[in-house]
């Protein structure tokens, strides 16, 4: 969050109308085991609002055919309604073009579509690849699989006590051997924001390109490909209120022209005979079989819905409960919160002495409160801060203090238990 | 889901006070299990002279439910016969997954608190890693994990 995003703050937040938006969520309304559901697993996936349910059912019922191929009326809805989504994810992320966002299975595919588009072309052995020791697995194992593959080095920014980047140490990993950057925007397990701006250009400056894993960041942060100047940016439909099943990868043209398909099937293809094959233009170069049609249709309703409400109110909205809840979790005895970034979005990873994870995980859940404990797919940010996992709570703009309220008392309730 | 009926004193008990919790130093059977969901470990040392279990330790990072478990294991199958442990193994696992007909004889005795575990798939694991590391250590497997087959002598060691 910027610091004009956090004067509007107050004034923002105090006008947000959550429980008018909560009502736009049929399954915030469920009871679990009684007690009412209090949904802070949504770093993980969040909910769906009745629009993007709606719009799932509307093509499903009146538009869908394959796309791309036949003449009949179904196909032409359907490819254009696909093609519309995707001019949404493209204003989303203000990229220049259309070509430039690939639909892909999610955050996942996609940087699995960069090491093999572009790892497995350009890296040699001896090449050095920079991640961050607060990257998700996703951001870790496809580049581990190159190096072993290629000969090529993996070299780890180190994170501080806070769980911020040592912005310093990563500027000294770089030499004439660095030949590619994978960088997380938004920790999942700790919700620091990582100054990729700033990463970026210092990358650039080197002559090497930056993959933003922007999973966790684009429910919470205006991302704006062309003022980042990223040269890829990866995210999941299904974080952003969307379906499962579906993401985007934006990559800038002319290194997307340059790389080599992925997957190879139909659509990706210009011309096939059994001695050569002409690949698509891009974005179909990528795009290899049937996509997920109705999930990606499904991507741009959501990306309509949560445009309408605002990412900067939302975020103004998500920080004002991120306050909230640092503030009462602190005053628990024994709670000790891992993650303190000055700059972070609403993800509250904590420890309670004593207690392992997930029989906090557990006893919470008879409140009705759903919350994410483990090592998050992150072991080495656990391994960076000596716990073998976190309980976590994160929030989404539908949340409400009181649902604060009832994580604190449901976290007094389990070190009652274990008294 | 009766949560309540699965954190019962005697599981809280054994959590705060764990048995048989340390490592053994002449220990000639051992294992070490992981949960790669969780991140938990659990190293188990134990003695095995003439196919009887004549001491037996554990520790390691768990949850209560995993630790509480590891710990009435280790009350319940020292000076047992190897046979008579791999039969409470088999059982416990029975238990936990809701496949044990408790109306049937069974030697689990008071492990029987663990039937609870059934209705919570997500920490079944948690109660079996103890039992599952045990099973390896008698079968001279050094490192197993909850997502390795349950019957494979050859277990897989989690590095993933």
């Amino acid at each position: 969050m910027n610091s004009a995003t956090n004067s509007l703050e107050p004034e923002i937040a105090s006008n947000f109308d959550a429980e008018k938006i909560r009502a736009d969520f049929p399954i915030l309304k469920l009871k679990i085991d009684g007690k009412p559901l209090v949904y802070l697993d949504n770093a993980a996936s969040s909910q769906m609002p009745q629009q993007v349910i709606d719009r799932l059912v509307r093509y499903q019922t009146t538009q869908h055919a394959n796309i791309n191929r036949a003449v009949h009326y179904l196909s032409e809805v359907a490819t254009m309604e696909y093609h519309n989504a995707r001019c949404k994810l493209q204003q989303f992320v203000n990229a220049r073009e259309d070509r430039e966002v690939i639909f892909t299975s999610g955050t996942t595919d996609s940087i699995n579509l960069v090491m093999h588009g572009y790892g497995r072309k350009f890296i040699k052995a001896g090449d050095e690849i920079i991640l961050t020791t607060l990257e998700h697995h996703s951001n870790i194992v496809p580049w581990q699989m190159l190096a072993n593959e290629k000969g090529a080095k993996i070299r780890v920014v180190p994170v501080n006590g806070k769980g911020e980047l040592e912005v310093n140490e990563y500027e000294k990993l770089f030499n004439e051997r660095t030949k590619f950057v994978g960088l997380i925007h938004v920790s999942n397990a700790l919700g620091t924001i990582n100054p990729i701006k700033h990463m970026i250009d210092f990358a650039h400056q080197h002559g090497v390109p930056v993959l933003i894993d922007g999973a966790q960041a684009a429910p919470h942060i205006v991302i704006d490909v062309q003022a980042l100047d990223c040269d890829f940016y990866a995210f999941s439909a299904h974080k952003l209120c969307g379906p499962t099943g579906v993401g985007i990868l934006y990559g800038k043209a002319a290194l997307l022209e340059s790389m080599q398909p992925f997957k190879g099937g139909g659509d990706m293809i210009a011309s096939v005979t059994f001695e050569e094959t002409l690949y698509n233009t891009i974005p179909h170069k990528f795009e290899a079989g049937t996509p997920p049609i109705a999930a990606a249709i499904g991507f741009g309703a959501a990306i309509d819905y949560l445009t309408a409400i605002g990412i900067e109110p939302i975020a103004a909205y998500e920080l004002s409960l991120l306050n909230y809840a640092t503030e009462c979790l602190n005053d628990i005895p024994g709670l000790t919160i891992i993650g303190t970034a000055e700059e972070k979005t609403a993800v509250l990873s904590f420890t309670l002495d004593g207690i392992h994870p997930h029989d906090i995980g557990t006893i919470l859940n008879q409140d009705g409160i759903a919350i994410r404990t483990g090592h998050h797919c992150a072991q080495p940010v656990m391994q960076r801060f000596n716990v073998p996992a976190t309980s976590r709570a994160s929030f989404a703009f539908y949340n409400k203090k009181t649902e604060v309220d009832a994580l604190v008392s449901g976290i007094k309730n389990v070190q009652k238990v274990f008294l | 889901m009766h949560t309540n009926s699965l954190y019962q004193e005697v599981i809280l008990d054994h959590n705060r006070k764990p048995r048989n919790y340390g490592k053994l130093d002449h220990a000639n059977h051992q294992a070490v299990g992981h949960n790669p969901l969780c991140g938990d470990r659990l190293d188990i040392t134990l003695q095995l002279e003439n196919d009887q279990i004549t001491d037996i330790a554990f520790q390691g990072e768990s949850c209560a439910i995993c630790k509480a478990s590891a710990s009435m294991m280790t009350a319940a199958v020292k000076g047992k016969s190897r046979l008579d442990a791999e039969t409470l193994i088999h059982e416990f696992r029975e238990l936990a997954t809701g496949k044990l007909d408790t109306t049937h004889p069974h030697h689990l005795g008071r492990l029987t608190v663990f039937s609870g575990i059934r209705d919570l798939p997500t920490r079944v694991k948690c109660a079996i890693l103890p039992w599952h590391t045990l099973h390896a250590a008698l079968n001279s497997v050094a490192s197993t994990s909850t997502e390795a087959n349950h019957d494979s002598a050859h277990a897989v060691s989690s590095k993933s």
